[in-house]
């Protein structure tokens, strides 16, 4: 089985980017692939624990906290992108790690397929 | 010992979006990435301006004097004081009436060596053939 790195940039409410990057990273795990899964930009939202669930907004963090249990889901946000937008290390979600972009090069290193998904 | 080649290849404006600068921070982080990695093994960006994105390479940037930001400028600048491949399509600049005295060509004022290079497109698509990785910002 094969190694997913995804770079992915979309907010969690405003488009459906980040929605389908999930469902992609999921698609992926489910069938026995590892996958490094790096949020930049607005997309670090997606890593802030205390989202609730709306039937109007998408619900991404319930996912999440599956494709932890598998251990074939890595997830990783930009500290930068984090602080600069006030998500702290005290606000992020259980599983998620926080580096610098250097963590997203090095996934990209011995990833078998490199998919970045672009933001606003 | 291996070497992952990544390009990073910006289309878009400067200012208007994060993506072009998400572009250069990414491609820059290169030179931290050995920490992650065992001895000898490298990851390797090259920089790829086409379409609009080759506005991002304009000198004269003022991003610090309206936004109090980093500018563009600064950040190709330390790409090439870095020794990044910066390469800037010729078609996308004559298309849009840009000479090569209006653009970043290097970082001599930083000390650096290596200057961006402005090739027809079909050499930047050489590139782009010959890397493990493309990402489009």
């Amino acid at each position: 089985m094969g190694k997913l790195t995804m770079g992915v940039f979309p907010g969690l409410v405003g488009s459906l980017s980040l929605d389908f990057s999930v469902k992609l990273a999921e698609a992926a795990v489910k069938k026995g692939h590892k996958v490094d899964f790096w949020v930049s930009s607005n997309a670090t939202m997606l890593s802030k624990k205390g989202q609730r669930a709306f039937k109007d907004y998408s619900t991404l963090y319930k996912t999440l906290e599956e494709l932890f249990k598998t251990g074939n889901f890595k997830a990783c946000a930009c500290e930068a992108c984090a602080e600069a937008r006030g998500y702290h290390k005290e606000d992020t979600m259980e599983g998620w790690i926080r580096k610098s972009m250097d963590w997203y090069l090095a996934s990209c290193f011995d990833a078998d397929r490199v998919l970045l998904i672009g933001g606003e | 010992m291996a070497t992952t080649r990544l390009a990073f290849v910006v289309r878009s404006l400067p200012y208007k979006t994060e993506a072009s600068r998400l572009a250069m921070t990414h491609a820059i982080a290169s030179q931290t990435v050995e920490i992650y990695l065992e001895d000898g093994d490298m990851v390797e960006p090259v920089v790829c301006f086409i379409g609009d994105g080759v506005l991002n390479c304009l000198k004269n940037q003022a991003a610090g004097k309206h936004y109090d930001v980093t500018s563009l400028e600064m950040h190709i600048k330390n790409s090439l004081l870095l020794d990044l491949k910066v390469m800037i399509c010729k078609e996308d600049l004559d298309r849009l009436g840009i000479k090569e005295d209006a653009l970043i060509m290097h970082a001599e004022d930083l000390g650096g060596e290596t200057r961006a290079q402005i090739v027809p497109y079909s050499e930047i698509k050489k590139e782009l053939d010959s890397v493990n990785h493309i990402q489009i910002f």
